[in-house]
């Protein structure tokens, strides 16, 4: 039964194997003649301005938090789609509802001015 | 097919992963993904154990998982930026105002 | 292309939990629209909402029905818990009307999420299956990790706040990993069929790991939730750092729905398997007791003892929740009635003592130091005297409710068998006592240290009035109470 998975170790190992066996291949084949210009990060001989990693603003933070809120509240649509036409108009009703709750949610967004982004 | 104890280990293994991280990491931030990977691990046995059972009860409990993870780490991030704001870290160890 | 059709659903089971949902939703839109000032308005609208929905209880009073395929109930069990919350939840509320303007922290939201919880709290009681049971924990926990950290900029406040939601959130990955093993175990989420599936057939070697395993799980997830040691060390940091109102509902409504929902899945999931927990639940319950009695007794900050003596109280609440499972009817339906009883006079009786503290707290001023409480007899007679009730009533000295609560816990407990775990509970009891009295002769003997100012105002001493009546009331005419409590049983405990 696990022997069926057997090709896919078998894959695996080849994969390592080519991996490591290049970069040990380049390692120890290649010449290395380092300076101080190729150790930089960017070896195309542009000088480093400031620090790799740029702050950004809190309200980055709100919005990416709204969004994944409403993106996640919505996976409950999914289910629903596979079976709205056997529900009929009751399982209409209870997606109303849930609707209605996300809709209160947006309007109190909406008002306390979370959506605006000055 | 592969046995559903495997699945059941695997959960497992990364619920403790988890569970470890939450104990010994103290970035506030790498605890909340801790803390994923914790309900994460149980949503892959919840799947296995579905999946097993021919059941779709186990796969309804994933959704709500997946809404209640996200709805804890929005409150998790937006108290983590109050702190911020005024401590400027989010290393648990430094936030320490209260003794115990 | 088989039409699905839904199952008719009995409104009654909801209704209360519709009321509340509905009215928590429709405040967050008025607060948006009621100007700063007035913000107060919104306060006394949860008020009503709240006394609204305890009233539309009453015509259901004394059935037992379900709907939603068994994933909730209405039995009396859950509709007396039902009104301890919502009384707790108002008198949360009065003792906030106040409290927000005075430390500048006054925002609508505050009350949308204190019915939030409250809902979280009954869909704990009345939940009949885990999803139900998880969502609850999830709804009450989100909306108080919010309100922990409510008094920002404070950074106290936040801080506990953090707390709280780390812990918290690491409570709910054993609830829902655990909630999977059983689910596994047994293939059901609802409790009653996982009950039945117990009791009929002995499980395979394999699923009997996931059982035991996964109810470890569970119960150490709600272990977080009751502060039982040794999951309790949040709770002292997270009582002091919250504003006091949220503290005292923490203190009484979380641990409440938490007992709610740990005996309903112990004795209706678990009920067969009692041979199994007890020991390793009393193991626990020992460890409760001790230290959360022994952590009290070395507070001087009172607001970090009452977070002790929470523990405390937990312990003793373990006790009939061992008793509420042990086999064989009567024993099992006395300890549930022990625990209903306990929670009611503990509720009553916490929400006194964190009333006075919100009467003594000062803006900015935030020690809670036993010394405030030096000569509060001749400054202000009449908080001395209610602060001294609730300490004797927690402490559990007749003729106050904490007695009664304590005297019905001991006996269920003994009647299940537990004979040295009483001898335990009664000791520790006495430890309580030193902490509490130690208190009290601070307030009546000693000199005023220095003036400490108390302000009340009238939604604060309704709050305390409710309070301190309902102890004495208990304490004194304790029949009417236990009576109600003894209509308050588990439908499968009562026999469907």
């Amino acid at each position: 039964m696990l022997a069926d998975y057997l090709p896919i170790l078998v894959m695996l190992l080849v994969a390592l194997f080519v991996a490591v066996f290049v970069i040990v291949l380049s390692r120890y084949l290649g010449p290395q003649r380092p300076t101080r210009r190729k150790l930089m990060p960017y070896e195309s001989g542009m000088e480093p301005i400031g620090p790799g990693q740029r702050r950004f603003p809190v309200k980055f933070n709100l919005v990416a938090m709204l969004f994944i809120l409403f993106d996640i509240e919505v996976i409950f649509l999914f289910p629903y789609a596979l079976v709205y036409k056997q529900l009929g108009v009751p399982g209409l009703a209870a997606m109303g509802v849930f609707f209605v709750v996300l809709v209160i949610g947006m309007i109190y967004e909406w008002r306390r001015g979370a959506l605006e982004w000055e | 097919m592969v046995p559903t104890s495997y699945y059941v280990l695997l959960s497992a293994v990364l619920f403790i992963l988890g569970v470890i991280g939450v104990v010994t990491r103290r970035n506030a931030l790498v605890l909340f993904m801790s803390v994923e990977l914790m309900l994460n691990s149980a949503n892959l046995a919840l799947v296995a154990f579905a999946a097993a059972r021919q059941d779709v009860a186990g796969q309804i409990v994933v959704f709500f998982v997946i809404v209640v993870a996200a709805a804890e780490v929005a409150v998790g991030l937006a108290l983590l930026v109050a702190i911020f704001r005024s401590k400027r870290t989010t290393d648990v160890d430094e936030i320490h105002a209260l003794r115990g | 292309m088989t039409e699905i059709t839904i199952p008719p659903i009995d409104w009654r089971v909801a209704t209360q939990l519709c009321i509340i949902f509905g009215w928590a939703s429709v405040l967050l839109i008025i607060a948006l629209f009621v100007p700063r000032s007035r913000i107060r308005v919104v306060g006394y609208l949860a008020i009503a909402g709240l006394v609204v929905a305890a009233g539309a209880g009453i015509p259901f009073w004394g059935g037992s029905a379900e709907t939603f395929g068994g994933m909730l109930r209405l039995d009396t069990y859950s509709m007396m818990l039902n009104w301890l919350f919502l009384a707790a939840a108002a008198v949360v509320i009065a003792y906030s009307l106040n409290y927000l303007p005075k430390h500048g922290i006054e925002h609508g939201e505050y009350y949308v999420l204190v019915l939030f919880a409250t809902a979280g709290m009954m869909l704990l009681a009345q939940g009949g299956d885990l999803i139900v049971l998880f969502l609850g924990l999830e709804l009450l926990s989100l909306t108080l990790y919010v309100l922990t950290g409510f008094a920002y900029p404070r950074e106290t406040s936040e801080e506990s706040g953090m707390k709280y939601l780390l812990t918290g959130a690491f409570a709910g990955g054993f609830i829902v990993f655990g909630i999977a093993l059983i689910y596994g175990a047994t293939g059901s989420l609802n409790l009653a069929a996982i009950g039945d599936t117990l009791a009929r057939a002995a499980l395979a070697a394999e699923d009997r790991t996931y059982l035991y395993a996964g109810a470890a799980l569970i119960v150490t997830g709600f272990g977080y939730k009751i502060a039982m040691a040794p999951f309790h060390m949040w709770a002292p940091d997270v009582y002091e750092g919250a504003p006091t109102p949220v503290a005292a509902f923490l203190s009484v409504g979380s641990k409440a729905a938490g007992f709610a929902a740990l005996v309903r899945f112990l004795v209706e999931a678990m009920g067969s398997q009692w041979p199994v927990w007890a020991p390793a639940l009393a193991t626990l319950a020992i460890a409760t007791l001790l230290l959360g009695n022994i952590g009290a007794l070395i507070q001087n900050n009172v607001k970090r003892m009452l977070a002790y003596s929470s523990v405390g109280h937990a312990g003793y609440m373990l006790l009939g929740v061992l008793a509420a499972g042990a086999p064989g009817g009567m024993a099992g339906q006395r300890g549930v009635e022990a625990v209903l009883l306990y929670l009611l006079a503990y509720m009553l009786t916490n929400l006194g003592a964190f009333g006075v503290l919100i009467a003594l707290e000062q803006r900015g001023e935030l020690t809670w130091d036993i010394n405030q409480f030096a000569g509060l007899w001749a400054r202000r007679p009449l908080l001395a005297s209610a602060m001294a009730i609730c300490l004797l009533s927690l402490a559990g000295v007749p003729p106050t409710a904490g007695f009664w609560g304590k005297f019905y816990v001991f006996t269920a407990a003994w009647q299940a068998g537990f004979g040295w775990l009483t001898i335990i509970g009664i000791l520790t009891a006495a430890i309580a006592a030193f902490y509490y009295v130690r208190i009290v002769v601070q307030m009546f003997t000693a000199e005023p240290s220095r003036e400490t100012p108390a302000e009340t105002d009238p939604a604060l001493r309704a709050g305390l009035v409710i309070a301190i009546a309902g102890i004495l009331v208990l304490g004194f005419m304790p029949a009417p109470a236990i009576d109600l409590v003894q209509r308050s049983v588990l439908a499968t405990v009562g026999g469907q």
